[in-house]
């Protein structure tokens, strides 16, 4: 099985770190992975996105042209991105940050008031990882152990506390 | 009893150099110092774009010819191969070191890389046949300047050592010339100066030395020594423009 | 085995440079490859290593040019516009035969162009770059294991052959993220008799250099290196064969655009297409005898470029213009989608069909 996705949205709102996190657990897991990253002047605040591929085969491209998953983080994203997901995909959408539904009817959506949850629970910058977690829970491929391992070989050891914030946010994302 | 005789660093062949020219000279300074210091064997010279392209051919020690200007950063690259064993020199004209080259000059400086270059100032472009140098005079007659260097058209020359002297990096600077037997005397003190830093570890040296070109100022080499003394040491005053280990520092005000 | 581990493909060059035994890397800031000046910044120095940020790209190819002279494997990496400026220096490296690894992990141009992906230095890489005949090793690798891997074959060929080795990737594979294993045998660095390393007052002193004032002279080292360039070419041609059996249509494509190129290829047997892909890893040497052998079932041939039609010259000249070769492009920083190289693919399919 192979399963492309798109996580969409404003530098600096950690996209490209959660799509890591994701592509860790799937190496982990002995999984075939790819992670890019768009790139550019726009360190904070321009778009960013990152693809994310995981299959039992051999990635071919790692870009992707129809995600089967997105996860977008503002307006500007899900506008450019809604149409190019595969029919019969899932779209995350954190709608504390966008206010329309999505208008597709041929995918899952779930909407998660993910910046809004994190502000409640002390971790304001890791949105991303709370919709990262519903992601998991989603298609049911939340397992602590790798969860774990992988946040461990994406947050730097000197960072400790922050590891706990991630699972935290991470927890918090697959209960909502 | 004292016989004069070739320095052991330089090796027994002819010299290219047109009749008069005082790269003869310089070379045979560097070769007494390598030889007084006892660093032949340790030592790495690089040759520039220039009359000197040659000089890979004159030294005894090891030799690299490298591409026009970029000589500093040729020699910094040496250096940190081994940086505590190897000695390592440059050997570079005015249109290598002051034009093609500044920005390798200007940051192997402000970097204090331990290294020792010799700058031969003779404010021509000799192996091309005579063309402006940026060390040309004001005023100064050559092939691309043949109304004199008119400063309005083509600004003014670059003094070196005032303008390094400037930065906090390098350990020593010195202008020195060859054109009379004290000058000579002082030229080899400074050049000697300039490779012990190296050996002690103390950074950048820079040896600026006058010198001429009797074939492209177009005059006897008797008097290319003394257009030196009259024209070119006016305006590139001699002495030392920066030691730091001996307190030598511009704009230090005095106590 | 040892440990995968997911790494940018830019990382995954550095490491293998540290592991390769190269100690000495000099860079200048650059989209889209400064993450190996960072790596290397942040390990040369805990390992005795030097990094340093040269003023510019000149200045770094020629502080190479000084390491190299010295015998130490030593680096530098930067993308298309700064690879121009090295272009110079590269020419002395090859004049002055001195091994070296240069990554170009190239951008679209001409001029600043742009940051994103592109192999439009396709040319400059394979025909040398700079002035004077010379080549260098040209490795191209299209994942981020292989970027690791060809990052050491690159140095040994550099040693062996007296070489500079050059890493053409571009900004998607120098910016993505797979796993990485480091698992490799490397080839120590051979004697290096000819480095200036100084005398030791033990033996006549050696000079590196590319002057040649006599003409005569000056031929009789280009000739010499063109016959060390024929052993290059004889012995280390090297090319990925994707489901070539029987491929009646045969793609080129190298880097990024071969894996776009492998995806439409698997598509096209689905549909009963005979396609098959021949991926050169060796830009130059250009592995030219797997063209020629695939021209016993070939009917035409599709160059995949994100260039204006580079390499396609190339494989015209392997195959002799024997058959057709067309190009698929894209440009400027666009990657061609999958679905375009298989439509170039069904194209080709019909007019062979005839």
């Amino acid at each position: 099985m192979t399963r492309e996705y798109l996580f969409a949205g404003f530098g600096g709102q950690g996209l490209l770190f959660s799509g890591k996190v994701l592509a860790y657990k799937g190496l982990l897991e002995d999984k075939n992975v790819s992670w890019l990253p768009s790139y550019g002047p726009e360190m904070r605040g321009g778009t960013a996105n990152c693809s994310v591929i995981i299959s039992d085969e051999p990635v071919g491209a790692p870009i992707i042209a129809n995600p089967d998953v997105l996860v977008a983080m503002n307006l500007p994203s899900l506008d450019k991105y809604e149409s190019t997901v595969k029919s019969g995909g899932t779209i995350f959408v954190d709608n504390s940050l966008i206010e329309r539904k999505v208008m597709r009817d041929d995918v899952s959506v779930y909407y998660i008031p993910a910046t809004r949850l994190a502000g409640e629970i002390g971790a304001p910058t890791l949105a991303n990882m709370i919709l990262v977690g519903k992601l998991l829970s989603v298609f049911d491929e939340y397992d602590e152990e790798y969860v774990g391992k992988a946040l461990a070989k994406c947050v730097s050891a000197r960072h400790k506390d922050l590891l706990e914030l991630n699972k935290k946010a991470m927890e918090t994302g697959r209960a909502y | 009893m004292v016989v004069f005789d070739r320095p052991h660093a330089l090796l027994d062949v002819p010299f290219h150099y047109c009749p008069g020219c005082t790269h003869g000279i310089i070379h045979r300074l560097v070769a007494e110092a390598i030889d007084e210091l006892g660093i032949e064997g340790r030592t790495v010279g690089i040759a520039p774009v220039g009359c000197s392209v040659m000089a890979y051919d004159y030294f005894g020690c090891d030799m690299i010819e490298a591409a026009h200007g970029r000589a500093p950063a040729v020699a910094t690259g040496v250096k940190r191969s081994d940086p505590d064993h190897l000695i390592v020199f440059t050997y570079q004209g005015d249109g290598d070191l002051a034009s093609i080259g500044t920005a390798e000059t200007v940051h192997a400086a402000a970097r204090n890389e331990n290294i020792t270059i010799i700058f031969i100032n003779n404010a021509i472009y000799g192996m091309t046949g005579g063309q402006m140098a940026p060390t040309s005079l004001p005023g100064q007659v050559t092939q691309t300047s043949p109304y004199g260097r008119d400063v309005k058209a083509c600004g003014y020359p670059v003094k070196i050592c005032e303008m390094l002297s400037q930065l906090e990096g390098p350990e020593y600077l010195a202008r020195v010339a060859v054109n009379t037997v004290p000058h000579v005397r002082a030229a080899k003190k400074a050049i000697k100066k300039a490779f012990q830093n190296q050996i002690d570890g103390k950074g950048f040296s820079l040896v600026e030395v006058i010198s001429s070109c009797p074939t492209n100022w177009g005059m006897t080499p008797e008097k290319a020594l003394q257009w030196v003394e009259e024209a070119m040491i006016p305006y590139y005053p001699l002495g030392v423009y920066k030691d730091r280990s001996a307190g030598i520092i511009p704009g230090a005000k005095e106590a | 085995m040892a440990e995968k581990v997911l790494m940018k493909g830019n990382e995954a060059i550095a490491e293998a440079a540290i592991l390769a035994g190269c100690r000495h890397y000099f860079g200048y800031p650059i989209t889209p490859q400064t993450e190996i000046a960072a790596y290397m910044a942040k390990r040369m120095p805990k390992i005795g290593g030097t990094f340093l940020q040269a003023e510019s790209e000149i200045a770094a190819i020629n502080m190479v040019y000084g390491v190299s002279s010295a015998g130490k494997r030593v680096m530098t990496s930067s993308s298309s516009p700064g690879i121009s400026l090295k272009g110079e220096g590269i020419s002395y490296l090859a004049g002055a035969d001195l091994p070296a690894l240069v990554v170009n992990c190239q951008r679209g141009g001409p001029g600043l162009g742009g940051i994103q992906p592109s192999q439009s230095d396709y040319f400059q890489a394979t025909r040398g770059g700079g002035h004077g005949d010379y080549h260098m090793i040209v490795l191209a690798p299209d994942s981020v294991q292989e970027m690791a891997q060809l990052t050491i074959k690159g140095f040994e060929l550099a040693d062996e052959y007296r070489m500079t080795s050059m890493i053409l990737a571009d900004g998607t594979i120098g910016q993505m993220m797979e796993p990485v294993s480091f698992d490799f045998e490397i080839k120590e660095a051979p004697e290096k008799p000819w480095a200036t390393t100084g005398t030791g007052m033990k033996r006549p002193h050696n000079i590196i250099n590319s002057l040649y004032l006599k003409p005569e002279k000056l031929e009789e080292t280009n000739i010499a290196r063109y016959e060390k360039y024929a052993v290059v070419e004889e012995k280390e041609a090297l090319a990925e064969e994707y489901m070539m059996d029987g491929a009646e249509i045969v793609l080129a494509a190298f880097g990024i655009a071969a894996r776009v190129t492998k995806n439409a290829v698997k598509a096209a047997r689905a549909e009963g297409i005979k396609a098959g892909l021949i991926r050169p890893v060796t830009l130059w040497p250009f592995p030219k005898a797997y063209f020629e052998k695939a021209l016993g079932t070939a009917k035409e041939m599709i160059s995949i470029e994100l260039s204006m039609g580079q390499m396609i010259e190339d494989v015209r000249l392997a195959t002799q213009c024997r058959i057709p070769v067309s190009l698929t492009k894209r440009v400027g920083g666009m990657i061609p989608s999958v679905e375009e190289v298989l439509c170039a693919i069904r194209k080709a399919a019909e007019r062979i069909g005839d």
